[in-house]
């Protein structure tokens, strides 16, 4: 690969929308009353995001993040709580399961209007290593719909 | 310029491999002696009865001679061939730990170690029921040989430590810890050498340590190989780590008994062909002088700690450059080290991310990871101007959404 590809890829993954999610996280903090608290951690980079969700019937009514990561995890969690916030659990798993697909590369998610402001997250695929920093969250997303289910 | 013995760093001009305390890269020596040995004597050591065999057998035993005088152990049959310095330190925890220590005896290691030489005194304690005490470190990154002193009882059984820091190159006062263990118990003292035999002279008799552990990897040697030194004594009276061939010297129905030393530890067809590569390793570096090494790598490491230093917000940690080997680890305000990796990956920056397999001594400087730069022979302050300027960027990248 040419460097100046690398260095397009670098700017592509790290724009001013992800940046300004990480430095101004939306909806992060604690929640007293969630119905699920998942915790999920990185051990290679020490990165732990913890995700809080209350539900009301079939919809996620509300849900936080808490913890510590990267600019990516960080991101990736803030935004993914603005797109699922108040949407019915069967859209919020199909959000979820498209946002997975975007990060390992299909380029139809990447254009998937479902997915609003997070595919600014699309030029992670490019970036194997970073690709789990990107779905810690969504991880512990899938987990607290999991524990709910059961 | 050491860069041209380096096949991969040729074939990569603008690469800045800067993760050397990870992996070092592989001068044309040691391929050139892997490739020989397969071409030229290649068979399985220790067991034909034929020309091939022997010639085998005769690289292996070569190479373990001259890797016994570089580390400076003279009964070179106290030299283990391993797979590196993990497995090293698992053979002295499990065996010499299971035999020797029970409920009540106390493990001291520290604060500084690396996993490998943590997690297998941490799981035999728990096992046994001994006790395991963290040694603290200085606010600088050092061993504080205060709260050492203050560990060490009759109860001790064993003290084990690194020589060098792999997350802060912390270059750590072997004889003085050496003495004070010493004075107050009959502690074993297991040396993690994983860092310490790239980088400086090591003479394992003079050292005065029961057990040293070191990886080929990490000094210009193929990766799968690497040793554990200890007393023939120790050796003698320890079980054998695993069991197979060539470490056995006769199997009845009901018992068998083992073979002498070095074998008896070293199960299974060896890998004479990386032990060859490791000597190969040896020649190299001592035909530019373990003295110059560290003395290259302390140059660089001033120079990159100087200039690192000098810009607003990186925080560097460990002592000053002249007790550390070859690593700057460092962080850069509120930029994740994995991002700040990514960055300069952009640029051919190869440096590691992450909390460098010291999960107790992260916690401890109150950080979930560093950046860490590591220097060897090959880099020069071409490497510290490429990872200066991607900091620089990485700091520009990110001052965009200012809090």
């Amino acid at each position: 690969m040419q460097p100046s590809d690398r260095s397009a890829q670098i700017s592509a993954l790290y724009q001013e929308m992800i940046l300004d999610h990480y430095r101004r996280p939306r909806n992060k903090g604690e929640m007293d009353n969630a119905d699920e608290s998942v915790l999920m951690k990185n051990p290679l980079c020490g990165d732990e995001i913890g995700v809080h969700v209350r539900f009301d019937g079939d919809v996620v009514c509300d849900l936080c993040f808490s913890g510590r990561g990267c600019s990516i995890s960080q991101a990736s969690a803030s935004m993914m709580t603005q797109l699922v916030k108040g949407k019915p659990l069967a859209e919020v798993e199909a959000i979820r399961a498209r946002f997975r697909e975007m990060v390992m590369g299909d380029a139809t998610a990447a254009a998937d209007s479902s997915l609003g402001s997070a595919r600014a997250l699309s030029g992670v695929s490019k970036f194997p290593a970073r690709v789990k920093c990107a779905l810690l969250a969504w991880n512990a997303l899938e987990t607290a719909l999991a524990n709910r289910s059961e | 310029m050491r860069r041209a013995d380096f096949p991969l760093l040729v074939g990569m001009p603008d690469l800045h491999y800067l993760d050397s305390a990870a992996t070092s890269q592989k001068p044309s020596a040691v391929l050139d002696a892997i490739r020989d040995f397969y071409v030229t004597a290649n068979a399985n050591p220790h067991r034909g009865a034929y020309a091939l065999s022997v010639a085998a057998t005769d690289a292996y035993d070569e190479a373990r001679g001259k890797v016994a005088r570089f580390v400076g152990v003279a009964d070179k049959d106290c030299l283990i061939f391993t797979r590196g310095t993990t497995e090293s330190l698992n053979l002295v925890a499990t065996s010499w730990g299971r035999t020797n220590l029970k409920a009540g005896d106390e493990i001291v290691v520290t604060a500084l170690d690396h996993h490998a030489n943590f997690v297998p005194w941490q799981q035999l304690a728990l096992s046994i029921g001994a006790t395991l005490r963290v040694c603290e470190i200085t606010a600088d990154g050092r061993l504080d040989l205060d709260c050492l002193s203050g560990m060490l009882t009759p109860k001790t059984r064993v003290v084990a430590f690194n020589h060098v820091s792999n997350a802060l190159g912390t270059i750590n006062p072997v004889g003085d810890i050496v003495a004070l263990v010493r004075e107050r118990s009959d502690a074993l003292i297991v040396c993690d050498g994983a860092q310490g035999v790239p980088h400086l002279r090591v003479d394992y008799d003079i050292l005065d340590v029961d057990f040293y552990a070191f990886s080929g990897h990490k000094m210009c040697g193929p990766m799968g190989i690497g040793g554990l030194i200890g007393r023939r004594s120790l050796l003698d009276a320890m079980p054998p780590y695993q069991m197979g061939g060539d470490m056995v010297e006769f199997v009845h129905d009901d018992i068998t008994t083992w073979n002498t030393l070095p074998h008896k530890f070293e199960a299974g067809t060896p890998n004479a062909a990386d032990a060859v590569g490791l000597a190969a390793a040896v020649d190299y570096l001592e035909s530019i002088g373990m003295d110059a090494v560290l003395r290259h790598e302390q140059k660089l490491v001033a120079k990159a700690s100087e200039r690192l230093s000098g810009i607003d917000g990186i925080t560097v940690y460990g002592p000053r450059p002249s007790e550390r080997s070859g690593v700057v680890s460092f962080t850069l305000e509120d930029v994740h080290p994995h991002d700040l990796a990514t960055i300069l990956d952009g640029d051919g920056v190869c440096i590691r991310a992450g909390n460098h397999c010291a999960q107790p001594l992260m916690r401890r400087l109150d950080v979930s990871a560093t950046a860490r730069a590591s220097f060897y022979v090959y880099n020069d302050t071409s490497d510290i101007d490429a990872l200066v300027d991607g900091v620089m960027k990485a700091k520009e990248i990110f001052g965009h959404a200012a809090v």
